[in-house]
């Protein structure tokens, strides 16, 4: 049994009972979601994505300290990390090996870290990262770091989730032509440059710099991320497309020494101040919650569905497509009528 | 579908100054294949590490290797550990070097189970099942 009141106060035991109730998506962790939920929204949720090997947890550990033991006049606060790896499609078991590189903060109460399988989804995250987030958001950790998946080009599921995105590259990752394509880069608030003592770095700050001086700042309001939503999008306010923009900076760092990682958070920290005074928060908010919504709806659709409908239909109607009697159009026509 | 999301969760932790992680990855690795999700440390843990690590994952079991020989004194200093943190179902289970002589000792204090070099990890994983189950 895990207490809400707890968690609230902080209770390492209750809150890690609770996130592991919320993974395996038990009835417990969903009353527990339900009862924190009105306690949420405090946090800043930072996400930090990139390609595999660009230094993702290492630069992690680096935030983590920096926040915990500020190098300028900031005042410390207190930071969970939620670092997401792959579950393997074949067994379904995983590694988990970010900790290895968060060992700074080790024996740190104000820092909680958790480590989470992907457990089969591909957006770079998994299913109940967002509920793990809200259980530390409602516990009162002040900084959320969100550590996807080593990301490709595509797994942009970060950005609904977190209220400022890093993206991170690192040498050797590319030519220009890889900075031009859609994708991970268009979500980021902020671009690092990790691993900046590397053969070719100054190549790849070049390359970025000129992609981004081709955005303009003023284009820059989110719509939905290319996913095509069956549900309706809220509409852009004119406040919103009046607003000035964020011009999303480049830094570099060096993780592995903590070199930029002060002037990093930094920026970090204007980012979040950006989305408050430009009241850009509450909407980002808005369009977050709502597609967490709409995320859930579709996969609580789909187990509605799915009980309602007879396996020997399913079977039945599958046999009749690998036969080709039918096309998968028809196939899913057919289902969802529920008859042959 | 719902039901199959519980995974069994496994701490593999290298207390003690050791460096030798090989058995480690090796047994990280064979339990991921069966299934199971692996949160591996690294070297050069201490017990008090090893603690916060299970208690902030709220793993079902912790392996430990301990190659050094000093696993009569690091033993029960994270077994005290890990039960300060309030996780009292967490099985531990123990690879390495271990005399025999040690091996009663270790189950005495709490160690659930031992396997030294020659060990298949099949063996080990179906232990782990038994073991929380």
């Amino acid at each position: 049994m895990t207490s809400v009141s707890d968690i609230l106060n902080g209770d390492r035991l209750a809150i890690t009972r609770a996130l592991t109730e919320i993974e395996n998506g038990s009835s417990q962790g969903k009353t527990t979601l339900n009862e924190l939920f009105p306690h949420t929204g405090k946090a800043h949720i930072v996400g930090i994505t990139g390609a595999p090997g660009t230094g993702k947890s290492t630069l992690v550990n680096r935030l983590a300290y920096e926040y915990r033991h500020p190098s300028r006049d900031r005042p410390p606060l207190s930071v969970a990390v939620v670092a997401v790896d792959p579950t393997s499609p074949f067994s379904g078991g995983a590694v988990l090996g970010d900790r290895i590189r968060m060992r700074d903060v080790a024996g740190d109460p104000g820092v909680f870290i958790r480590s989470m399988a992907s457990r089969g989804s591909l957006g770079g995250l998994a299913q109940t990262t967002a509920g793990l987030v809200q259980v530390f958001d409602a516990a009162g950790f002040e900084v959320i770091l969100v550590e996807t998946v080593g990301a490709g080009q595509a797994e942009v599921d970060i950005a609904d989730l977190a209220h400022t995105t890093l993206v991170l590259e690192a040498p050797g990752m590319g030519d220009d032509v890889q900075t031009i394509k859609a994708g991970i880069l268009e979500i980021a608030d902020i671009l690092v440059v990790n691993k900046f003592d590397r053969p070719g770095a100054k190549n790849t700050l070049r390359f970025l710099k000129n992609m981004l001086r081709q955005v303009d700042p003023e284009e820059r309001y989110e719509l939905h991320h290319g996913q095509r939503s069956p549900f309706p999008d809220l509409p852009i306010t004119e406040a919103e497309k009046n607003k000035p923009g964020w011009d999303p900076p480049i830094l570099t760092t060096i993780a592995t020494s903590g070199e930029g990682v002060s002037e990093l958070v930094e920026r970090i920290t204007n980012h979040r101040n950006f989305l408050l005074s430009s009241k850009r928060w509450s909407l980002k908010e808005e369009r977050r919650i709502k597609r967490e919504m709409d995320t859930m709806l579709q996969r609580e659709l789909l187990i509605k569905w799915r009980d309602s409908t007879s396996s020997t239909l399913y079977q039945r109607t599958l046999k009749k497509l690998v036969k080709r009697e039918i096309s998968p159009q028809r196939a899913v026509q057919l289902l969802l009528e529920g008859d042959e | 579908m719902e039901k199959s999301q519980n995974k069994i969760k496994v701490l593999i932790a290298k207390p003690g100054l050791d460096g030798h992680d090989r058995g480690a990855k090796v047994v990280a690795r064979a339990l991921r294949d069966a299934g199971m999700e692996v949160i591996y440390t690294g070297l050069r843990q201490t017990p008090e590490m090893i603690a916060e690590a299970a208690l902030q994952e709220d793993v079902d079991v912790i392996g430990l290797s301990i190659l050094s020989g000093a696993h009569m004194a690091l033993a029960p200093k994270i077994l005290t550990e890990i039960h300060n943190t309030g996780l009292d179902e967490v099985k531990i289970f123990l690879g390495g070097i271990i005399p025999e002589e040690d091996k009663p000792k270790l189950k005495k204090l709490g160690i659930h189970g031992i396997y030294g070099p020659g060990t298949s990890t099949k063996t080990i994983a179906s232990d782990i099942r038994k073991a929380i189950s």
